[in-house]
This record gives C-alpha cells, structure tokens and sequence, in this order.
C-alpha cells in the first residue's frame, strides 16, 4: 500500500523523502553518537564520564508512590542536548584579522560532504537492478542509484578537506595554518590508497554501483559455499583491501589516531582554533556524520551492506527442507528489517572509531606519511594486481584455478617484497658504494656557476 | 561493432608496434633490476638496456620491405620514414647509453634510473615518430619531454642544472599545452584524431571548419616548433643544454630533434592542402633560424651553449630540406632530410661525447678554457673532436658536408632559392665558432689557477666516439646506395 | 527557454565568472578556489551531457586531488598574506593578454558556436559515457594510447623519486 502510493508520487517529491529519509536519521543521530563516543571513552579508561545530565529527581508530589524522591537515571543521555544548547547560546566570535567570507563559508564547506556522502548508500535492499521491479526499499535508498556509486563516494569524500583547509587558511592563525596544511597533506597520501583498495573490490565485484556491489556480496562464498555469504571481508584480497581502507577512512576523517589537524598538545585546536559557538558546533557536526557515512560505507562495500549475517537462508533452506520454514522466514525478516541492521553495521563502525581513539596514541607526521605511502599504497597496489591476476585465474581455469592463481601471485609479491626489504635493510648500498654526492651530506660547490 | 554492442578489439600487428614497446618494456625490467638487485656498478642495467635496444633495433630493421599500413586503430603507422627515424633513435638511445656510464660516474651521479628513463625517452620518441594519430603523438611527446626535464635536473647539487630542468619543464609544458590545444581544435574540426582527417575535412570546404582547423593546426606547429628549436621558440635551447648533464644534452640535442622533426614531418604531410598558410610562415621561420642560430652561437665562451645554438641553426637546416620536399614533393624526395638526420645525430652525440670527458670528481668544467690541453691529455678524443665539428661547420668529406650540400641542391630544385643562399652564408659563419670549439681543444693549458678538467678516457666513451667517427666519416662514402635506400628503391 | 538550457546557462555561468575570478583575483588563495569552484561546476556541465563518469573523474581527479595539492603549495609558501603577494607592476602584458583572449573567444564562438546553432540537435547514443562504456573503448580501440599513458606516468613517478629523494 505504501509502496503504491510512494510510487504515484511525482519523482520531486519522491526525491525529498529520500533525501529527507538520509539527512534527518544523521542529524538525529549525532548527539547520541557524541554521547556515546563519551560513555564508551570513559568506560574503556575506567573513569565515569558524563552521567548526570538527564537524571530526573522524581519530585515527592510524585503519584506513585514508592518511586518518590528516587532519581531517575538516563545515563547522562541529555548531555550532547545540553552541549548543543550550550554552543547556540556562546558568544560568537569572529577574530579581527580573520579572512572574512572564508572564515564564514569554511564550516559549510565541511558540512556539506559529510551529508552529500551518503547519496550513494542503499540501506535498504535492491532486489533487480530496474528499478520497477526491484522492490519497496528501491524507492526509498539511495538518494540516486548512479552509476559511478563508489567513484563519487571517493570524489565527495576528497571535498570534506575544503573546508578543513579553507578555515585553517582563513583565521589567519599560525596553528589554524597548520592544521588546514596538515589536513591536506593526509587526504592526498590517503585518498590513493583508499581509491586503490576500492578499485579492488570494484573489480571483484564487477560494478560501481553500490547496490550492484551489495549483491554480489550475497552469492557463495569464495564461490564455492553456497550457504554462507561471499561478504568481501571474508574474501582474502578483501580483507587487505578492507585494512587498508579502514585506516584510509579514518585518516580522511581526521580521526585519532590521525586527529593531526587539530592535535591539541602541539597546535592548539588546529584548523578550528579560531572558531566558536555555532560555527565550531558545524565542525563538529561534519565530522561525526562522515564518521556515520564512512561506517556506512565500510558495511556496503565489504559488510554486505544491509544483510544481518552472512548466510544464505534460502540456500540452506533448499539443502536442508526440514528447515526451509524457518529459513523463509529469517529471509524475510532480513529483507524486510534490512535498513536496522544496517544502521547496526554504521553504529558497529562508530564504535570502532571510538576503540580506535581510546587505544591508539597520535601518530607523528612523518610516520603518517610513511605509513601511507611506504605502506598502505604499495599494499593496496599489489593487492589490486594480484586480484587481477585471480579474476584471470577464475575466469580461465575455474574457481579453483582462481585461487591457486591467487596463491600463486601473493606468494611472488612477498617474496619480492621480502627481496627489497633484506637489499634496503641497512640504508641504500648500491648509492654508498657509488659514491653519489649526498644533497644533505657535505655540499659540494657548484661547478660553472660563474657568469657567463 | 561486436554482437554485444561494444566495440571489437583492434586487430594488431604486433611487430609494427614492437620496437617502441619493446624499449619501453625494457625500461621498466632496467627499474626492477635497480630495484631489486642493487650493485656497485650499473653494468647489469646498461647490458640490459643496450641488448634490449638491439633487439629493438633487429625487430625495426626486418619491416624494411615489408608493405606500408596502419594497425592498433590505425594508431601505429609502418612505413620507410618512420623506419629509418626509429632506428636512428634507437640508435642514438645506444650511443647514449656507452658513454654515459662513464660520465655519471665522474659527476658523482651514477643513478640506476637513469637509464630506463632514456630508455623511456627513446620509446616516447618513437611511438611519436610511428604514428598519425594526434593523440598517439601527444603522449610520445609527454614521455619524451617528461622523461627530458627530470634527466635535465638529474644533478641536483648543480645549480645550473636544476635550473636547466625548471626552465625546460615550465617552457616545456607550456609549449605541451599549445600542441594540445590544437589537437582540441582539429578535433572539435574533423571529429577524430586521425591525421589523414585533416585532408578530409579540408576537402569538406566549409569555411568556418576551415578556421577552425588552420587555428588548431597553427597551435600544433607551435608546440612542435619549440620541440624543434625553430626561432622564436628557440629561447629554452642554450640554458637547457648548458645545464644539463652532457650526456643528457647528447640525446637530447640528437634525439629530441629526431622525433621533433619526425612529428612535424607527419603534421606537415597530413596538412599539404593548407600549404599557401603554412608555407610562407615556415619559409621566414627557416630563415631566422638558421641566422639568429649561428650569429649567437659566434659570442658565446661555453662549448655546450655554443652547441646548443648550433642545434637550433641545425634545426634551421633541417627544416629547408623539409620545406623543400614539400613544396615540390614530386621532385625532392625525404632523402636529404633523413641523411641529415643521421649526420646531424651522430656528429652531435660525438661532439657531446668528447666534451663529457670534461668532468672529473664531481665537477665538470664546460668552458672554452677547460678543454684547454685535451690534445695532450686525449689525443685521440681530442683528434676525433675535429672530426666532427669538421662535419659540423661541412667540410668534405665528412657526413656533415654532404647533408648540407642535399639540403643546398633540394632547396634550389625546388625554387627556395633565397633559403639555399641563406643556408650557404651560414655555413660559412658557423666556421667561426665551430674552429673556436676545435682551438680550445689545442691549446696549451694556460692557467695553473683555473686547471683544465679531465676525467679518464672509458671504454665505452671511446667507443661511443668511434662509431659516430665511423659513421661521420663512412657514410659519405656511400651516399649513393644509402640514398637510393632510403628512397625505398 | 526550456529548463535544460536553463540550468545550463546557469552552470555556465558560474563556470565563466569563476574562471575569470582564476585571473583577476590577486590573492593566490582566491584564484585557487575559483578553480576549484570552476572545476566542480564544469563536473556538472558533464553530469548534464550524461557523461557521468567524466564528470565525476573531474571532480576526484582535479577539485579532490590536484587543486588540494595546489592549496597545499600555496599555503606551504605562504603566498596568501594580506597585500596580494602577486601585484605586478602596470605593464601592457594584461591588455595584450585581455585582447588575444577576447579574439580567441570571439574566433571560437564564431566558429564554432554559430555553426552549432545551426545544425540539427546533436544526439549521442543511450550508452553514451556510461561506466562501461569508456571501459570497453579504453580496452579496445583505446588500449595503445591506454598503455602509454600509463609509461607516461611511471616516468613521473620515477622521475619525481629521482629528482626528490633526498638521502640517496
């Protein structure tokens, strides 16, 4: 009935709800991410945390009567509330020197990928790729189910740093500078090894589109359990794909341990050192929807998306008839509840953010970049290599041939990798032994500088 | 158009593409070699390299004879010209590649990556020389210049060098963006990136398609002009071969033009029904090429720089055999162009070679005054040095006279008199400054303050500078059968 | 005036005016932001010619990489203080560059735009810069200039680690 009438209604209005359907859960959501994050931090370090906020003393004109003067406890679930109504009602201050219409337009400019992000993100199931026929959440989720699904959630994603580096440029700040020139150089090391890993799943899955590459998730595992669902992370090339992206999503939402753009032992507060009140409160807000969406697209590229586990219930209903009641019924429930799991998938993901936080220390900047570019992208390189190595092997020699292929490949990548390492060990020796000027050793003095 | 829609895969010929991809493939097992197993010396990377550009070589040699045609979406072309100039690249390439060891060893700056990107500079060269494909071209060209500006700056405590390589890379880029804004142009013209479309198009006769395509093709002659060297886009040439590393300035002083000539040589071809525009322009260009080329060259103190004006007053030449081919294709055929080519290439990496043997510890000395006392110290380089820049300035009976006296005779059979007088008067004063280049060579060392420079004589310099002496000196003794070759018959 | 051309006079404009904006701006900071904006917007006039994935590729390519390498370069020279860094003194470079660059316009919009007008309405086909589409170009009939793309590219990568490592 719904669906009929969601069906009738003009594509505008259509498009609202589900771009309502997206935006409002986020907004909603935010303060209770906050408070979460507060609670779990606390719990993990062993100290209370926010617990107060919220409590209500039941006053003694009370109707019932044993619950009189007793107090009432929400676990501090009102604090984010109270912090909101605090940020509105902070003076604003726009510092003197500050570059004025950058300094305004720069928390938009973060806000708006953090929200624009998730126009590709299906939390509802796609049962066709037509639309007509591809069931009730197919009107609901995505926003638009383009094309170029995880191209534009990599291209989004790399605006996010616009408005790090606008403000940080803008406040015309030292510390703010830093922490704009920080954020910029974090999202070019990590934005290339998180688009390598990606074009590895894209491969395996033979699709951009985010709903495509939810459904590819579901067939048989590693293509030869039919019961169990073949979700990328269980999938040898996903799971190193999945690592590397995992640390790329958090390296691009500037999250500890790669919080550098506003490491606050060394520049204060970073790019918002010159912001308050409302204007900080957007920062803020961004940051924790990209944690949201990134969550979210975590779960539908290697999670599959909005399955609740990775079974096949239909399979094993068909190889077990005994339980083929059963299974109908866990299949429908895990169509029919499909955008709850999914938000359990994106709470998953900000809980381990928040796990990330309390255990890691802040990475230095070198070993930032290092890590990116000495590790991550050279990882998710031959690891694209060696999926196009097994894609070849399956479609030549079968699904078995696939995998010897795999095994094949990512044995030569580490003893390549095992070859550099023993040559590199102890410094560049080929460059010692032929005496190539050092630029940092002694300088040597230019020869025909002279005047001609 | 396959059954499923999309569109079916090229069919290939495989060796008409071989050569270019087999030196680029080469270049890159050159990087893993360096990559993975590091040594004291580059032998092993230099063996490589030269036997990959043998084999390259062999694979370029056996299509002579072999008909003409297009393969790869007719984006690879075969045919004698693009023949005999890929050979003469890779020919150079190897040349290159003898004597550099020797003199990066000296500089201090023996990188392993050398090597593949000269090579990946020669593959470069040659896909832009093997096809009429303006976007095969544009790409050939990027690699070529790419792999130019870091070799330029591969010095890095130089100064000078560094500032070779910025100079070449902005200059460089710019002149990239001129060539691929006309391409936009002649696409948005003729609807494809085929030069054969050019000619078609311009059939077509639709004025404002017109236009379009001789504003497109004036922007691409532009960029290959400053490939070229042709004044006014000459300006980057002395700079830039001063700076860089002799051996780098070799190739590019020989191989850059190669395939700088050889691109403008199929633009030129492809664009023969816009020749009323073009002509006229690029009769005034050979002119004050040849002449601002060799009047500069006369005040300059530096070996290198004053080889760099020669380049461009060579590049002058090369361009009266190439405007004279055009204008009467029936008469004059490509000969004298190609046979020039090959003098050019070898007299240059020659010369280049004999004044790499400047450099000593580190530094290199690049002056007239530091080659003060080769003769004693060298004596065969030193003797060899006067060979080529004998054929240089064209004197009989080297390579190097016989290359001007075709261009001389092409010209005046095809009624480019004025630019067969100008080339004459020139040879003349290139005299000056070619015998200064000879006289640094043979006098005594002067100075106990300022010491001439000299590194050891190697072996691969020695050999480097003895085949282009053959080759300066024996190619003139048959100049018959080679130009009958090269005339296909 | 139907809402295609419309929207698009509209894209174009922006896309114009931040363009000019790369010019006249004198703060380095500026000029890079209407590049960035130019760039997204140009994204756009893509997305309405359907050719998706170029569009897109334009953003991730040049507002999301290129031009965040830009203000990075900008910013690590500091070339954005107060009192534009870039002033030049009078000079008739400006006017000559102004009067080619309306002579260029003028040439391509005589050229070309005219002539368009003219014709009948292009179409291109349904499938026309789809995902899948450019893939199987790029793979096909592409694959040469594919492939030296990609030499291109590793000659600047391994000439950018040449000329930039520092502890040899």
């Amino acid at each position: 009935m719904v669906q009929e009438w969601l069906q009738g209604l003009p594509p505008f209005w259509l498009g609202l709800i589900r771009v309502l359907l997206l935006v409002l859960p986020i907004l909603i959501l935010v303060p209770g991410l906050i408070w979460w994050e507060r609670r779990l931090l606390s719990w993990m370090q062993d100290r209370i945390g926010p617990n107060r906020t919220g409590t209500l003393n039941v006053p003694r004109w009370f109707p019932i009567k044993s619950w009189r003067g007793k107090k009432l406890r929400t676990f501090g679930l009102l604090q984010p509330i109270a912090d909101g109504v605090k940020l509105f009602l902070k003076e604003d201050i726009t510092p003197d020197a500050v570059d004025r219409k950058l300094y305004f337009i720069a928390p938009a400019i973060a806000l708006f990928p953090a929200f624009a992000l998730g126009g590709v993100l299906p939390f509802g199931p796609w049962l066709s790729d037509n639309p007509a026929t591809a069931g009730f959440y197919a009107l609901l989720t995505p926003v638009a189910n383009v094309d170029i699904g995880i191209l534009y959630v990599l291209a989004i994603s790399s605006l996010g740093v616009y408005g790090v580096v606008l403000a940080g440029y803008a406040s015309n700040n030292k510390y703010s500078l830093l922490g704009g020139l920080r954020a910029s150089a974090q999202l070019i090391s990590y934005e290339l090894a998180m688009g390598v890993s990606l074009a590895c799943i894209v491969m395996a899955s033979g699709s951009l589109k985010m709903t495509e590459m939810v459904r590819s998730q579901e067939g048989p595992l590693w293509g030869v359990v039919p019961w169990i669902q073949n979700w990328f992370l269980f999938t040898p090339y996903g799971l190193i794909s999945a690592v590397v992206f995992l640390i790329c999503m958090v390296a691009e939402t500037n999250r500890a341990p790669f919080d550098l753009p506003e490491a606050e032992n060394e520049i204060i507060a970073g790019y918002h050192t010159e912001y308050s009140s409302m204007k900080f409160a957007v920062f803020f807000m961004g940051e924790y929807a990209a944690m949201f969406i990134f969550g979210g697209i975590f779960a539908t590229v290697f999670l599959g998306g909005y399955n609740l586990l990775p079974v096949n219930w239909l399979a094993i209903g068909d190889s077990v008839p005994a339980l083929s009641g059963v299974m109908g019924f866990m299949d429908r429930l895990n169509y029919a509840l499909a955008p709850l799991w999914f938000l359990g998938k994106c709470a998953g993901g900000i809980t381990f953010y928040v796990w990330l936080r309390a255990t890691l220390p802040r990475l230095r900047y070198d070993q930032l970049m290092s890590l990116g570019w000495k590790s991550l992208l050279p990882l998710a390189v031959a690891n694209f290599i060696i999926v196009a190595i097994w894609i070849m092997g399956t479609a030549k020699w079968g699904v078995a041939g696939g995998w010897i292929a795999w095994a094949g490949a990512s044995l030569l990548a580490v003893l390549l990798y095992l070859q550099v390492m023993s040559t590199y060990k102890s410094g560049f020796p080929d460059m010692q032994r032929r005496k190539v000027v050092l630029t940092d050793g002694i300088p040597n003095a230019p020869v025909g500088a002279g005047a001609d | 158009m396959t059954p499923n829609g999309y569109p079916a895969p090229p069919s290939i010929d495989w060796l008409m593409t071989m050569p270019a991809l087999l030196v680029a493939g080469v270049g890159i097992v050159a990087l893993m070699v360096e990559m993975f197993w590091p040594r004291r010396s580059n032998s092993a990377i230099i063996f490589l390299s030269l036997i990959g550009l043998a084999v390259a070589g062999y694979f370029t040699a056996i299509q002579f004879g072999m008909p003409d045609g297009e393969t790869f979406a007719r984006m690879i072309v075969r045919d004698r010209l693009g023949l005999v100039l890929q050979l003469l690249l890779i020919g150079i390439a190897f040349i290159s590649i003898l004597f550099s060891e020797g003199y990066l060893r000296e500089k201090r700056i023996p990188f392993g990556e050398f090597y593949p990107l000269l090579l990946w500079a020669t593959s470069g060269g040659m896909v832009m020389i093997a096809t009429k494909s303006l976007l095969i071209q544009f790409i050939g060209l990027e690699i070529l210049s790419i792999a130019l500006y870091v070799m330029a700056g591969m010095s890095r405590n130089e100064a000078k060098s560094e500032e070779s390589a910025i100079k070449y890379f902005l200059l460089g880029a710019f002149a990239s963006s001129f060539f691929l804004y006309g391409i936009a142009f002649v696409y948005g013209a003729t609807g494809g990136l085929h030069l054969d479309l050019i000619a078609e198009a311009w059939k077509a006769d639709d004025p404002s398609m017109r236009n379009l395509l001789l504003f497109g093709f004036g922007l691409i002659l532009i960029g290959l002009s400053f490939k070229s060297a042709f004044v006014p886009f000459h300006q980057w040439t002395p700079d830039v071969y001063q700076g860089a590393p002799t051996n780098v300035t070799a190739f590019m002083a020989a191989g850059s033009k190669v395939a700088a000539i050889g691109a403008l040589f199929r633009v030129l071809e492809a664009s023969g029904v816009m020749q009323e525009f073009w002509m006229p322009a690029l009769f005034w260009i050979a002119i004050f090429t040849m002449t601002l080329g060799n009047l500069v060259a006369c005040t300059q103190r530096d070996v290198k720089r004053t080889l760099g004006y020669s380049s461009i007053a060579n590049a002058g030449y090369l361009l009266v055999a190439l405007l004279a081919h055009f204008k009467s294709p029936d008469k004059v055929g490509l000969q004298a162009t190609i046979f020039y080519l090959v003098a050019y290439s070898l007299m240059t990496l020659g010369a280049f070679a004999v004044v790499s043997l400047a450099a000593k510890g580190g530094k290199e000395g690049t002056r007239f005054h530091d080659l003060a006392g080769l003769y004693r110290r060298a004596p065969v380089a030193a003797g060899l040095l006067v060979v080529f820049v004998a054929s240089l300035i064209g004197i009989p009976p080297t390579a190097g006279f016989f290359g001007k006296y075709f261009i001389f005779l092409d010209a005046l059979q095809a009624d480019l008199a004025p630019l067969a007088i100008v080339l004459a008067v020139n040879s003349a004063i290139s005299i000056y400054y070619y015998l200064g280049i000879v006289r640094a060579a043979f006098v005594a060392e002067d100075s106990p303050v300022r010491p001439a420079m000299s590194g050891p004589v190697t072996f691969g310099n020695s050999l480097a500078t003895a085949i282009c002496a053959v080759g300066v000196l024996g190619i003139s003794f048959v100049t018959a059968p080679v130009f009958e070759f090269l005339a296909g018959r | 005036m139907d809402t295609n051309l419309i929207v698009f006079l509209a894209m174009a404009l922006v896309a114009a005016v931040a363009a000019v904006g790369v010019v006249a701006m004198n703060n380095p900071v500026r000029s890079a932001l209407c590049l960035v904006v130019n760039f997204f917007v140009l994204a756009f006039v893509y997305f309405s010619l359907r050719a998706e994935l170029m569009g897109i590729s334009q953003i991730l390519v040049y507002t999301g990489a290129i031009m965040v390498l830009f203000l990075f370069v900008i910013m690590l020279l500091n070339l954005g203080g107060r009192g534009g860094t870039l002033e030049e003194r009078p000079d008739v470079k400006p006017g000559i560059g102004v009067g080619l660059g309306i002579a260029l316009f003028a040439l391509i919009a005589f050229q070309v735009l005219f002539p368009l007008q003219a014709s009948a309405t292009p179409r291109a086909p349904d499938d026309y810069g789809l995902p899948q589409t450019v893939g199987r170009n790029l793979f096909t009939t592409y694959v040469l200039p594919f492939e030296l793309a990609s030499v291109l590219l590793l000659v600047g990568i391994v000439g950018a680690i040449l000329l930039a490592k520092r502890k040899m």
